[in-house]
């Protein structure tokens, strides 16, 4: 009988220590992943991890899963195709805010619209952590940055909103202190067919907190705690306090066809008969 | 420890901790407390109700609760 590792079966453990800051959420986010996969047994080589660039997009470094280290913002570009190559594999997608929302924004409504099957999990850090701290498409309104040292003058994404929009079939927000609840959702979301993604609202004291939280790494986490409420504490606040906060929680649980079983409907020969008109 | 017949090991690597003071602070039952660089300290452990949070919550994969059966 093989010995059950735990979290040891997915993770590099003599690949430690880990090359992300002190205080860093990331290492918590890789492990709430390995510990997800290792309870619902998911063999480490039925998984692959597909990452562009970033701070988060080291994560596959650690992994010792199948991984693939693309580029910037294609996490999702590349991840489509290799599900489609191999519908069996586990596709799991780890995205920074920066490289799934700018750069990679269009290939994230698109997957999240084509409803493929593949499990997103964005690292939000409200900024560009690897390249010094420049503002994203997530860090909110007049929060000081590199690139914005008075604050941003525009609103940042709600990344849970957007990936409902398009089309995703699980949406869920949690953050790195968290954790029980970070590991519940990753393990929903790796059970779901189609499109699943869990923002996890995650420290960067090195830049987004060293400018904008007063205080040291303790101080970033608990501004996770502060800044986020549960779906029921929210529906319990006043109007304008509600946009003071970010909700956590199981967002969007829903089953619309995924884009492999839709296809497959259409073309049930395989893919060997779908050559266009006349074959 | 809830359970009389059981006890925890709570080792801390050392030279994978980083000192973000994650488990000292968010520990429920004040079992850590901080040496003089910040270093994790296992000051208390006969008061770990094996929550494991401080595991799951140490970025660095430097802590590890084990659970002795004294039986
Ligand atoms: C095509 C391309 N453009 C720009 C860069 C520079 N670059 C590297 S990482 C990064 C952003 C990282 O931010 P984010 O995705 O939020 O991840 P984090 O580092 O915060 O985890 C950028 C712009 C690049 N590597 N490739």
């Amino acid at each position: 009988m093989a010995v059950n590792l735990g979290y040891k079966e997915y993770f590099k453990s003599d690949a430690l220590p880990l090359m992300w800051c002190a205080g860093c959420g990331n290492g918590i986010i890789l492990r709430a992943i390995t510990e997800a996969l290792s309870d619902l047994h998911i063999p480490p080589h039925q998984v692959v991890i597909s990452t562009g660039i970033g701070c988060w997009g080291k994560a596959d470094d650690y992994m010792k899963t199948h991984a693939f280290h693309g580029s910037h913002g294609r996490a999702l570009a590349f991840g489509t195709g290799i599900k489609l190559g191999n519908p069996d594999l586990h596709v799991i997608a780890l995205m920074g805010d920066g490289d799934a929302l700018a750069i990679g924004g269009n290939h994230f409504i698109h997957a999240a619209r084509r409803n493929i099957d593949i499990t997103a999990i964005i690292s939000n850090n409200f900024n560009y952590g690897m390249t010094g701290g420049q503002y994203s498409p997530t860090t909110p309104l007049s929060s000081s940055t590199t690139t914005s040292p008075a604050g941003v003058a525009e609103p940042g994404f709600d990344v849970c909103a957007l990936s409902e929009t398009c089309g995703a079939n699980y949406v869920a927000r949690t953050t790195a202190y968290h954790v029980t609840q970070l590991k519940r959702f990753i393990t929903a979301a790796l059970l779901k067919q189609g499109f699943s993604m869990v923002e996890v609202i995650n420290t960067c004291p090195t830049h987004f907190g060293r400018r904008n939280i007063p205080g040291d790494t303790v101080s970033m986490m608990k501004y996770l705690k502060d800044i986020t409420v549960s779906k029921a504490g929210y529906e319990k606040l006043d109007e304008a306090d509600k946009e003071k906060y970010l909700v956590t929680g199981e967002l969007v649980n829903r089953e619309r066809p995924d884009y492999l079983s839709v296809y497959r409907e259409m073309n049930p020969g395989g893919p060997e008969t779908d050559r266009g008109e006349g074959h | 420890m809830n359970k009389t017949n059981m006890a925890v090991t709570i080792r801390i690597d050392e030279a994978f901790c980083k000192r973000c003071g994650f488990c000292i602070e968010f520990c429920n039952a004040n079992v850590y407390e901080a040496d003089k660089d910040g270093l994790p300290l296992v000051k208390d452990p006969e008061k770990c109700t094996n929550c494991r949070l401080c595991e799951l919550r140490c970025p660095d994969f430097a802590v590890s609760v084990e659970v002795v059966d004294n039986e």
